[in-house]
């Protein structure tokens, strides 16, 4: 079937929701770029290392497994709770959406208005992401997407905003969008969490203004059929800092897309991964970074472990533009396998145009460090214990990208938990 | 304590031979000295008894307080009471040296049926220890090893030894690379845990350690097996004339 074939069919699924005029123009603007360029394909070079069409498919996928625990992993924090269960919003289990400083919607709510902050921000980061690739997974997202939040952020908010993501449905597949404004010196920790859908397409855009501050801390810790791709698409004005940390456990095929846009003086862009996988495991990381402007950092780093065939990708590039002088950008991803039939596929990538910066990018793969394990069981620590320690330490330079010390222990028992479970399997 | 028969081992991937019937017996509380040239197979004597990979017994038999041990994985090993102080211990970052530390003593106590200890009581005896080897606080909050000088490490090495109270401890060259005063202060260490219940098997190239560690037993180590045996004299003998003439008396 050709890529325009299949995609028209992808896209009869859907039917475009009856909105204010601006939210119409941006879905039909995604939808035309999107029936220009067609679904992804295993022939675009953008995509050789991993087949997108688990994510194309018109099917929806049957999963017996379901994960409905009715809670989050964060549940210890204190926080604003939001629950979406199968991809859709429910009122019921999350907190009220009334607080100072935050003005939260659904954007099934916010796109009907016609007078509404979102008109500048729904869809326009998706539609400059679409360069110098396209990507048009985000394009069906802004297209069809009537779940996800509008949140604009006027202060500085203490309590985490939680987002947990249910699955209760067998064959649920969910397209969300949030779109994130944080305001001039305001600033916020999102945290999400949970397995989505059998099947998930996410998109976040977010805006951090002027000298404000986005922290973004996602598990994706799901049952292991599942497939999701996400995409985070942000927006940098000056003396601005955003991070974004994510951690895969399991699932079947998971394509994580980063674009970071930094667009003013003295920002900084920190995106970490870390990913465990077995057996049909495939998780891909694919970031690009573009300094527009001077004086800015960003560092990507990226670990994952691997055993039994599993897979793990990174694609990872910063650009450097004319003018953007005193980057500093650093750049690592590394894979740990534990087997011989594991693979880690890597391409670390710096485009650079201004000639004062300072850029490296590092990328590495390999196996348990023999005379390590030996040093640890030599002093009596069981094999299988020693290699978990190894693991966790190989993992911690990325998990030392979270700021918050309680979300950092809570990865910390959560990877621990993967480990055993896996000793038993 | 320690009874090696006949031991003789290669390497499992060249099939080169290393040891070629090492006899050696070290009974309760002693302290024996190995010496010998290099590539005469003292450090792998060492890696044979705590179980590293990569060797291959082809005859021959260890046994440590009646156990047979080389069929026992490292961790087993550690937890009958075998302790090797490496020559170069390993840098492991991301792991604390605290978390690691406390981990193995819990785990050989787990193994041998008594209580683990509370994290409290953990600290108060590694402070304690540590501060009589003089290693400083901030020293135990790192990575292993990570950005310990030489002389840190082989202190690291002795403060492991001093918390986890093994019964025999192996000392592959520990005065390696330090000066005279790290020497000193490891020999001290090293010292405080000599005891009617502790046997030692020192590893050494040269004498001047075993100024510090006065050794029961010294043994020459040339082509793979102990050549010659004798009190501590026999290590001033090696110091004034060298291994060429115990090595003529042998050939």
């Amino acid at each position: 079937m050709s890529k325009i074939n299949q995609t028209e069919q992808k896209i009869n699924c859907y039917s475009l929701p009856i909105e204010s005029n601006w939210a119409v123009e941006a879905r039909t603007n995604a939808l035309t770029w999107l029936q220009t360029n067609g679904l992804p394909s295993k022939r675009d070079e953008y995509w050789k290392y991993t087949n997108p069409s688990c994510f194309n498919s018109i099917k929806e996928p049957e999963r017996n497994e379901i994960d409905y625990v009715g809670n989050s992993i964060f549940e210890k924090l204190n926080r604003i709770n939001i629950v979406f269960i199968d991809g859709y919003f429910d009122s019921s289990k999350s907190d009220e959406l009334l607080f100072e400083g935050i003005e939260i919607e659904t954007i099934g709510e916010a796109n009907q208005k016609d007078n509404h902050w979102s008109a500048d921000c729904f869809g326009i980061l998706e539609k400059s992401s679409q360069f110098p690739v396209e990507r048009t997974l985000a394009s069906l997202n802004t297209a069809f997407a009537v779940q996800g939040l509008a949140i604009k952020i006027t202060d500085k908010i203490d309590k985490p905003i939680s987002i947990t993501y249910l699955h209760t449905n067998k064959t649920s597949d969910a397209l969300i969008h949030h779109v994130i404004k944080v305001e001039k010196d305001a600033s916020v920790t999102i945290l999400e969490s949970g397995g989505v859908a059998s099947r998930s397409n996410s998109l976040m855009e977010v805006f951090v203004g002027e000298n404000a501050e986005f922290d973004h801390v996602r598990i994706q810790g799901r049952s292991h059929e599942k497939i999701a791709v996400t995409h985070f698409f942000a927006d940098l004005l000056k003396d601005s800092s955003m991070k974004s940390f994510s951690l895969t456990v399991n699932g079947e095929s998971t394509r994580n897309e980063y674009v970071i846009d930094i667009n003013g003086e003295n920002t900084k862009a920190h995106i970490g991964g870390a990913a465990v996988g077995d057996y049909s495991f495939s998780q891909d990381d694919t970031v690009f970074v573009s300094h527009n402007s001077p004086n800015c950092e960003s560092r990507q780093v990226f670990k994952k472990v691997l055993r039994n065939g599993a897979k793990g990708v990174f694609q990872g590039k910063i650009l450097v533009k004319e003018g953007a002088q005193k980057t500093d950008g650093y750049q690592i991803s590394q894979g740990l396998l534990l087997d011989d039939d594991s693979n880690f596929l890597a391409k670390p990538e710096l485009e650079i145009y201004a000639d004062d910066v300072i850029c490296s990018h590092g990328s590495t793969c390999g196996e348990i460090d023999n005379n390590a394990l030996f040093y640890l069981t030599s002093r009596g620590i069981p094999v299988a214990e020693a290699q978990d320690m190894l693991v966790l330490a190989f993992l911690n330079e990325a998990i030392e990208e979270i700021s918050d010390e309680n979300i950092k222990e809570i990865i910390g028992i959560l990877l621990k938990d993967w480990m055993v479970k896996r000793h038993k399997s | 304590m320690l009874k090696i028969n006949n031991l003789n081992v290669q390497l499992e991937e060249e099939k080169k031979k290393i040891l070629t019937g090492v006899d050696l017996e070290i009974g309760a509380g002693e302290v024996h000295a190995i010496m010998g040239p290099n590539g005469s197979g003292k450090s792998t004597l060492s890696y044979v008894l705590s179980g590293k990979n990569g060797y291959e017994i082809t005859e021959g038999s260890a046994t440590f307080e009646g156990t047979e041990i080389l069929d026992l994985s490292p961790n087993e090993r550690a937890s009958l009471g075998i302790f090797l102080a490496f020559q170069y211990p390993v840098e492991i970052p991301g792991v604390g040296n605290m978390t690691f530390l406390r981990t193995a003593l819990n785990s050989q106590r787990k193994s041998r049926g008594i209580e683990e200890l509370s994290a409290a009581e953990f600290l108060r005896i590694v402070r304690e220890k540590a501060k009589t080897l003089k290693i400083d606080a901030e020293m135990l909050k790192r990575s292993v090893n990570v950005g310990f000088s030489g002389g840190e490490k082989k202190r690291n090495e002795i403060l492991q030894m001093a918390v986890l109270e093994p019964k025999m401890c192996i000392l592959d060259e520990t005065d390696s690379g330090l000066d005279v005063d790290a020497m000193k202060l490891v020999a001290e260490g090293v010292n405080a845990l000599r005891s009617k219940n502790r046997s030692f098997l020192v590893i050494t190239h040269y004498q001047r350690l075993l100024d510090h560690i006065v050794p029961d037993v010294v043994h020459i180590m040339a082509d793979g097996k102990i050549i010659k045996s004798g009190g501590a004299d026999l290590a001033l003998e090696v110091e004034n004339n060298g291994y060429a003439d115990l090595l003529a008396e042998y050939n």
